[in-house]
């Protein structure tokens, strides 16, 4: 059975959160279609990656190491993934939604006419009978994603085409350690036959990367603010209701296209997914894509003006009013009414 | 300096940033008519960056390539109206289904066609699909370099292009040699707006199609301004495999498409009453929710 293939993204010299929640879901999808989970590490000085990998269950680890390999380079990347694919054959082939993922996906499944769906917030084994042509196809992945502004939720599959690609926003998947002393093999490619000169042909001047300011992920109370909120100074209220809770802000992505908040601050499909205790919701409608970010959180409170806002029916409170009306309540009975 | 021949892609989109209760017919299916169509946002920044560089290089042109249905020629004439030469609408019957993939070999196809450019320029993803696969699946198609999620091009010298490029955490400034493809974030300068005189110019630009439907009194017109033809390619004017295209050409097929059905919950409706937010913030202090 071929393997399930999984892109581990490296940030300064550790594997990034969404490859690890990649990991975790691969192991699940291989524990389920029977096959090994493998994974492969693109960059330099790679020594020792491996305990980042293999206590999520890997089976195999493909490493690449070159000093020309790092930082993240589209063409070399393509190139030895491309190669690899082409020997290994995977069944499925997971990467992060991110801005290397997104640039490099797109890439793989040109060269190897495969199919990729991009931000799957779910990926589900099934099967599938083609009628027209009377074919049954067993075990294949189901790539779900909302669509079409979020109106609809589409099932994607690909019936014939290898390997089956997905990528998935960070969050969306949780990471989980199948066993610290996972025993796994490396497998280390020579990167001299994997590329070609002519892979490198872009050069990167200059790199500013900065550790995220915000922690929304890890944040246990999230004041998300939406279009509705009205203005990138009514968003001071959500920064101060957040500073005097201990939690942080968030935003819809309306918010931050109107630029109300930072990008890195966005929660939906395509932003970060947040699971907090916490979750009050500020002047959001309550579009799908943002609920796919959001809708696990354990308590959920919506303030909208919009008695029928979508948001509503998945909160655990609604209070139907102007957010700049009520945050200012919320915040002086709670500094009256604790230490 | 005789300039840069630049292609923009673009792709004419729903808007699907406001989408309003009667997009959805009663069978669960989008109601596309409802929605309008627009330039796609970020191949509007896109285009921007591409007329910066015809304003600092004389000579340059700039093409703006589109695929879609007959009325996308609609943005070919909005790009015109910015500063955009001339356009492409591709257009055929076999192109219909085409996921992401099958788009890009028929654009790649196409510029193959065109031959010889030195930028392709295109937004970084369309707001219908939000996938962001079509400019690097292009770029891998014609074997050349890509820089996506670009915000600024800085400088063009010695035939190679300076670029910062915008990312989730932080910028990276890159060079690379052309020809190559350029996706461009949103985050890039907005594009400059309609100029009076070229909308003047521009505004009786037609395809084929349209100018078979067009008023005739005028069809001389079309011969003393060839500038106002705009072309019409089919499946015929590229070199292309039937198999590559449309549906048959998509490895990803839609399996099943399910309409957003929200399961309400049991809510506690407050009011925005101190009494009310008081209550709240009670319960949820007494809960260890919050405090």
């Amino acid at each position: 059975m071929n393997s399930v293939f999984v892109y581990c993204e490296i940030e300064d010299g550790h594997v990034a959160d969404v490859s690890q929640e990649l990991l975790t879901k691969g192991r699940s999808l291989a524990n389920e279609l029977k096959c090994k989970l493998e994974a492969i590490a693109i960059g330099y000085q790679l020594e020792g990656i491996e305990k980042d990998i293999f206590p999520y269950g890997v089976d195999v680890l493909h490493v690449a190491d070159d000093k020309r390999l790092s930082p993240y380079q589209t063409l070399p990347h393509t190139s030895i993934i491309v190669k690899l694919f082409q020997e290994e054959k995977p069944q499925i082939a997971l990467m992060g939604a991110s801005s290397v993922g997104r640039d490099l996906g797109p890439r793989v499944s040109s060269a190897l006419h495969s199919g990729l769906t991009a931000d799957c917030t779910s990926l589900v084994i099934g099967d599938h009978e083609d009628k027209k042509e009377g074919k049954v196809y067993h075990n294949l992945l189901y790539q779900i994603r909302p669509a079409f502004g979020g109106n609809i939720i589409a099932t994607i599959i690909n019936p014939d085409c290898r390997p089956q690609m997905a990528t998935v926003r960070e969050g969306v998947m949780k990471k989980e350690i199948v066993d610290p002393k996972y025993k796994g093999t490396i497998k280390k490619l020579d990167v001299a036959k994997y590329t070609s000169d002519t892979d490198f042909v872009v050069e990167v001047i200059e790199r500013h990367m900065e550790k995220s300011k915000v922690n929304i992920k890890g944040a246990p109370i999230i004041v998300a603010g939406g279009y509705g909120v009205g203005s990138k100074e009514n968003f001071r209220l959500l920064y101060e209701l957040a500073e005097v809770l201990g939690g942080e802000v968030g935003a819809s992505r309306a918010a931050v296209d109107a630029g109300y908040a930072e990008h890195e601050r966005q929660i939906g499909q395509t932003g970060v997914t947040v699971r907090p205790k916490l979750y009050i919701a500020c002047g959001i409608s309550g579009q799908i894509q943002h609920r796919a970010g959001m809708e696990e959180s354990a308590q959920i409170i919506a303030i909208n003006t919009d008695p029928e806002a979508p948001i509503n029916s998945i909160a655990d409170y609604v209070i139907t009013g102007d957010v700049s009306e009520i945050l200012p309540k919320m915040i002086k009975y709670y500094k009256a009414n604790t230490k | 300096m005789s300039g840069y021949k630049i292609i923009v892609l673009a792709k004419q989109v729903p808007d699907t940033r406001n989408v309003g209760k009667d997009a959805m017919k009663a069978d669960g299916t989008i109601n596309r008519a409802a929605l309008p169509a627009i330039f796609n946002p970020e191949d509007l920044n896109a285009l921007e960056q591409a007329l910066r560089i015809k304003d600092q290089f004389p000579g340059t042109t700039v093409t703006i390539l589109t695929m879609g249905p007959g009325r996308a020629a609609e943005i070919i004439r909005e790009g015109m109206f910015r500063g955009a030469d001339d356009g492409i609408l591709l257009t055929d019957r076999a192109f219909a289904g085409s996921d992401t993939l099958a788009t890009s070999y028929a654009l790649a196809q196409t510029l193959k066609k065109i031959a010889s450019f030195d930028l392709i320029i295109a937004g970084r993803q369309a707001i219908d699909g939000d996938t962001a696969q079509v400019g690097p699946q292009v770029a891998e198609k014609l074997g050349l370099p890509q820089v996506t999620y670009v915000e600024e091009i800085r400088s063009i010298e010695n035939g190679k292009v300076t670029m910062k490029r915008r990312l989730e955490r932080g910028v990276e400034v890159v060079r690379c040699p052309m020809p190559l493809v350029i996706t461009v974030n949103g985050s890039a300068p907005d594009c400059r707006a309609r100029n009076a005189k070229l909308l003047m110019r521009y505004k009786h630009a037609k395809t084929v199609s349209e100018l078979q439907i067009a008023n005739e009194d005028y069809m001389h017109l079309y011969n003393d301004r060839p500038y106002l033809n705009i072309k019409e390619w089919t499946v015929q004017d590229i070199d292309s495999n039937p198999e590559e295209l449309g549906l048959a050409g998509s490895p990803t097929k839609v399996k099943k498409v399910d309409n957003v059905v929200l399961q309400a919950k049991e809510a506690k409706i407050i009011t925005s009453s101190d009494e009310d937010i008081n209550l709240l913030m009670r319960e949820l202090i007494d809960s260890h929710t919050i405090g």
